[in-house]
């Protein structure tokens, strides 16, 4: 009798804080789920509507159908712009992932001057990349730019770099590779922090060579940090902007055209908004294939990334 | 076990042998790493475009101009500044920038660590839902969803105002991560010796859990702020009047404006780079922390 009536106190406590808890927890993230999802989920159901119509940004437009995704398989901008953005990863990324691992490698032996080294590579990835791309303009113009004067007295013929056609893109590589590196360097250090060193003394000591424990520990050890930075690096030059922007905006004949550059184009300066929501759809779908192999493939090789 | 112990001892005998062969060498210790010789001049080329920035800042567009171009300016040429801070509306954009920045700061640290909270410490119902819900945002590229977010800004009339740059930036995936993860790694005891106390649960976040999570609050306003102040694409398309641009967008018309004006474009660049770069030293460490903690986590 006694015994019922605890219970069923202790149920009413208990219901009374699960109650509290829930007020409690919605109270505290509420707002920000609301505003994320909101901003998140609002627009990807509307971009999708909208890449059926023919909307000019102002007007929401006419039910057009897939006549949208039609026309883009045709499109030769589109083209270019894709194949331009996926060369520009091609330059980049296995570049900026060995360089990246080497120079943490370096950082990685208790070296003096780790600080300094630290800033020195970091401080790239922290200036805007619009103003970046102003100072790079800048460094490569053709005509006044410092790399050019050095070119000429060394004796290198003077080049057209962001305004040759056949220069541009492998220009905006390595600009871009410079103010990824950082990032690139300091989450390889924290990896290879994670690489027990005794396993490494031990195979040392055992007589492996330096290059056998790079392979077979340091390697395999680090190998869900690199899939990170493969499926980030991906997820970020898929959304290559600023630079271009700043630089060459897609120029000269539309040689560094990428598919961000393009979406913006026509959306907010051709005002062809339902054609510029199907374009971002096909962005999106490509850049979340990429992903999804590169997670399968991980897992493949017996990774939980 | 012995035999572990045995090689246990084996190994640090041999390490201890390594280390007096060490010494005994010791003149190879006043030698510099040879890694030095590539790490040093590649750390100089990374900031080599700054410095270059800053000197140019101080020259003569003639200096500049000149072929090939002056490597140190004969005087220090304040033209470049005076045309950027004095002609144009670039103190207008400093403000505005700092204006937005300012409060898209406080309110990621108040609405990611409320969250935060949330996630890391109470049972409330749909949260094992919505936490992947969140994170999976994070994978939308912003294009995907940028026509649409003009458009809402636009039907409330945000679209051309300093609220429409700060309202995206209100709070972050990324921020309730950070946060939600450092909660996580908390002594659960002081909290509930608060609410013993008879502290009410948001008594007990803004008075014990708050003021304990300092480092995670600093490299939060740290990296929004970077952001904040960084950020070129959206303010492109939401800001139209020259008025209310942001330094990054002001910065890009420069481009067109001062074609041939070169030092003051640069003036303008170090103008909009410095306070970042200021940031980033003083914050340094707690900002490699959560850039690497949340990559870890």
């Amino acid at each position: 009798m006694a015994q019922a009536a605890l219970s069923a106190d202790n149920r009413a406590v208990e219901r009374r804080r699960r109650l509290g808890d829930n007020l409690a927890g919605w109270g505290f993230a509420g707002p920000a789920i609301l505003l994320i999802l909101g901003l998140s989920f609002i627009p990807i159901g509307w971009s999708f509507l909208l890449s059926l119509t023919n909307s000019n940004l102002v007007s929401s437009g006419r039910f057009i159908g897939f006549d949208n995704y039609k026309a883009l398989v045709h499109d030769p901008l589109l083209a270019k712009a894709f194949k331009n953005t996926v060369i520009f990863t091609a330059l980049y990324l296995p570049a900026g992932l060995v360089g990246g691992l080497a120079v943490a490698m370096m950082l990685s032996r208790r070296i003096k001057m780790i600080g300094f080294y630290r800033t020195c590579f970091l401080v790239p990835f922290i200036a805007a990349s619009a103003a970046e791309g102003l100072l790079m303009g800048f460094i490569f113009d053709p005509d006044f730019g410092i790399v050019n004067s050095v070119f000429q007295r060394v004796g290198i013929p003077r080049q057209g770099f962001i305004q040759s056609p056949g220069q541009a893109l492998v220009v905006l590589a390595v600009v871009y590779f410079w103010t990824q590196f950082g990032f690139n360097v300091v989450i390889y250090m924290a990896a290879l922090q994670e690489v027990p060193p005794d396993v490494i003394e031990a195979a040392e000591i055992d007589g492996a060579s330096k290059w056998n424990v790079f392979r077979h520990v340091t390697l395999p050890t680090i190998r869900p940090v690199t899939y990170f930075l493969m499926v980030w690096g991906v997820i970020e030059t898929f959304q290559f902007f600023d630079l271009v922007y700043t630089t060459t905006k897609g120029g000269p004949l539309n040689s560094t055209i990428t598919l961000v550059l393009y979406i913006w184009e026509l959306a907010f300066t051709f005002f062809t908004a339902g054609y510029g929501a199907a374009v971002a759809y096909v962005l999106f779908f490509a850049s979340l294939f990429v992903i999804v192999v590169g997670l399968l493939y991980g897992r493949r090789r017996g990774l939980a990334v | 076990m012995s035999v572990v112990d045995a090689a246990s001892d084996l190994h640090r005998a041999r390490i201890e042998e390594a280390d007096r062969l060490e010494r005994r060498q010791g003149w190879r210790r006043m030698m510099p790493d040879p890694w030095h010789f590539v790490l040093f001049p590649l750390s100089i080329v990374m900031v080599l475009p700054f410095a270059w920035m800053f000197v140019t800042s101080f020259m003569t567009d003639a200096e500049i101009n000149q072929f090939p171009p002056a490597i140190v300016p004969h005087s220090l040429y304040l033209g470049g500044y005076q045309l950027v801070l004095g002609e144009s509306d670039f103190p207008r954009w400093f403000l505005n920038t700092s204006f937005v920045a300012a409060v898209v700061v406080v309110s990621q640290l108040v609405m990611c660590s409320l969250a935060g909270y949330a996630f890391a410490r109470i049972r409330f119902a749909g949260k094992r839902f919505i936490l992947p819900l969140l994170l999976a945002t994070a994978l939308i590229p912003f294009q995907l969803t940028v026509i649409p977010t003009f458009l809402i800004f636009y039907k409330v009339h945000l679209i051309n105002t300093l609220w429409s740059l700060i309202v995206p930036s209100l709070t972050s995936v990324f921020g309730i991560y950070l946060m939600s993860s450092f909660f996580q790694s908390f002594p659960k005891e002081l909290e509930e010796a608060a609410q013993i106390d008879g502290c009410t649960r948001l008594g007990t976040f803004f008075r014990v859990v708050l003021p304990l999570a300092r480092p995670a609050l600093s490299a939060l306003a740290i990296i929004s702020f970077i952001y904040a102040w960084n950020d070129l694409f959206w303010p492109l398309i939401a800001i139209t009047s020259t008025k209310l641009y942001t330094v990054q967008l002001g910065l890009t018309t420069f481009q067109g404006q001062h074609r041939t004006e070169w030092s003051a474009v640069m003036s303008g660049t170090v103008l909009s780079t410095a306070p970042v770069l200021l940031i980033f030293l003083i914050g340094q460490r707690r900002f490699v922390q959560a850039l690497t903690g949340a990559v870890k986590g």
